[in-house]
């Protein structure tokens, strides 16, 4: 099983390097932090199988706080200023 | 025979998950890569949480693992369609 | 454990925050570098994981990769679209080059010095034999410690004195976020799609920044975690139309961000007048203290960031006449508003806008 773990975390990192060529290439912002999204769930499923492969309880925790802050960051992207009509 | 189970699930995730930055990769648009993008997140962390589900020692990490998804879901549900309103507006502006 | 499998992951690792690295320095768009700063901060808190540091993943995954982007972005977005080496290059011209040249030769030399004795310094390390000196006389004194996370005890107890400083430079920049000015001005209500986020998010942002510093006495947790996961549910709120980002207003403000620094000095110094050492808890107390010193650091923490994220000297919203709260005024009614708004607002609250031509008076 531990196997599996290991070549499933491989797999994810794998995802998630592709996913760093788009946030490298992406001609908009907005492809960029798609992409970002992309790198934060595989982040979260790297931390998840990390977990249960090394017995740290505690990278479920990480992989939490890692979900919500991904979203945190994307608000954060498209929010609108009131007056300086930026973005 | 739980193994097999979890492993199914934990490949098929990780299916999901390569398919999903392959379309990201790939595909002309904005719009139909945040498409590619929702499956990973949906599905591929999803099926992945799920066989991680069968693997766990006790219930409290089960229900963390489901609770990490479920945030995960309503999460990128909402920052697809941010981002594509963003893009949008700012298509539109232009 | 399959060890390639593991050797590929890490090369994986290296590989991807390398060229993150790389392409955060070497592009000209600020907001593209934010950008990647911000897949940076997310790829690194992986790293921390892999190397088993969950406290400093915990504390990545909320600053690096959440805060840090959120002010960064708040920051690009206040100047102008353009690229990064056009602006240095208008500012430095003319009788001005000479001068710059000896500045990036000097600025070179010291980062490559720097380089050099980081090296070193790492090649000296690998030689000698690994010591566990250091872990070890902390796992010796855990028991006495009053918590049973090495770090936590470390942090709390051990070192107090240490965090204690932290928090004092904390509390530093508060004031100098203080000496900016007004806040800048608030943001539109992105919609409904937001606000059906934000409705859950603050809330779980909350729950979880209470559980882990609940946690972090027995589990990778503590004060600076949950207060940067604090400040994170603030900033959503402030994304989502809400002025004050949920933060006490005046002297509340005052008293929560004093209280870090202020609930360790008072902690130290009634010990010291109880005839033990400065910051030296008596062991059955000293699990009781910690908790204490550490929620008042939360808070403080949190309302720290929350500040730098605002920008400046939040201004206190007085209610109106119908006793509604005006976040809504914050939400770009003020431009469309045709009707006189009936607001208790006066020229306070308005000094935080730009434009304030807008504003109806009572």
């Amino acid at each position: 099983m531990s196997e599996l773990l290991s070549v499933a975390a491989v797999g994810l990192m794998l995802a998630l390097f592709l996913g760093l060529l788009r946030v490298v290439r992406g001609p908009d912002a907005g492809d960029r932090m798609l992409a970002a999204q992309l790198i934060g769930t595989a982040g979260v499923g790297v931390l998840l199988v990390l977990g249960l492969l090394l017995k740290q309880t505690a990278l479920i925790d990480v992989a939490l706080v890692l979900a919500l802050l991904a979203a945190v960051a994307a608000a954060a992207f498209t929010g609108k200023q009131c007056e300086t009509g930026n973005d | 025979m739980i193994d097999v189970i979890s492993s199914l699930l934990i490949v098929s995730g990780l299916g999901f998950y390569l398919a999903g930055s392959v379309g990201l990769l790939r595909l002309p648009d904005l719009y139909s890569r945040l498409h590619a993008l929702t499956k990973a997140d949906n599905l591929g962390l999803g099926l992945l949480t799920a066989g991680l589900i069968l693997q766990a020692q006790d219930l409290f990490i089960a229900i963390k693992l489901t609770l990490i998804w479920l945030a995960v879901l309503a999460a990128s549900a909402a920052s697809a369609h941010l981002i594509a309103q963003h893009a949008r507006r700012r298509e539109t502006r232009t | 454990m399959n060890t390639t499998a593991v050797l590929v992951f890490d090369i994986l690792l290296v590989l991807s925050l390398l060229s993150l690295a790389v392409a955060t320095l070497a592009t000209r768009d600020a907001h593209r570098s934010v950008i990647l700063f911000m897949a940076f901060g997310l790829v690194l808190a992986l790293a921390w994981g892999r190397l088993m540091a969950p406290d400093v993943a915990l504390a990545e995954a909320a600053i690096g990769a959440g805060l840090s982007g959120a002010l960064l972005l708040a920051a690009v977005r206040e100047q102008p679209r353009q690229t990064l080496t056009a602006d240095t290059n208008a500012v430095h011209s003319g009788n001005d080059a000479g001068l710059k040249v000896i500045l990036q030769s000097v600025a070179t030399l010291l980062c490559v010095g720097l380089a050099a004795t980081l090296s070193w310094a790492l090649a000296h390390a690998l030689q000698s034999a690994p010591s566990n000196a250091l872990a070890q006389a902390v796992q010796e004194n855990l028991a006495t410690s009053g918590v049973s996370n090495p770090v936590t005890a470390v942090l709390l107890n051990f070192r107090a004195y240490d965090t204690l400083l932290e928090l004092a430079v904390l509390l530093t920049a508060i004031l100098g976020i203080f000496a900016l000015g007004p806040a800048r001005p608030g943001y539109r209500s992105a919609g409904p799609v937001f606000d059906s986020l934000a409705h859950w998010l603050v809330p779980v942002l909350i729950l979880t920044a209470g559980y882990l510093l609940w946690v972090g006495a027995q589990a990778p947790g503590g004060a600076f975690q949950a207060g940067a996961i604090l400040a994170a549910a603030g900033v959503v709120l402030q994304l989502s139309g809400q002025r004050t980002l949920g933060l006490p207003q005046e002297r509340t403000l005052h008293i929560v961000i004093a209280a870090g620094v202020g609930m360790f000095l008072l902690v130290g110094l009634s010990l010291l007048f109880l005839g033990r050492p400065f910051l030296g808890y008596p062991p059955a107390w000293a699990s009781a203290l910690i908790l204490l010193i550490e929620t008042a650091a939360m808070l403080a923490i949190a309302a720290t960031l929350a500040l730098a994220f605002l920008g400046g000297r939040p201004q206190s919203p007085r209610l109106n006449a119908t006793g509604e709260k005006p976040a809504a005024l914050s939400t770009g009614t003020l431009r469309a508003a045709m009707h006189p708004v009936r607001s208790g607002t006066d020229a306070d609250t308005n000094s935080g806008y730009r434009n304030s031509s807008n504003e109806q008076k009572q």
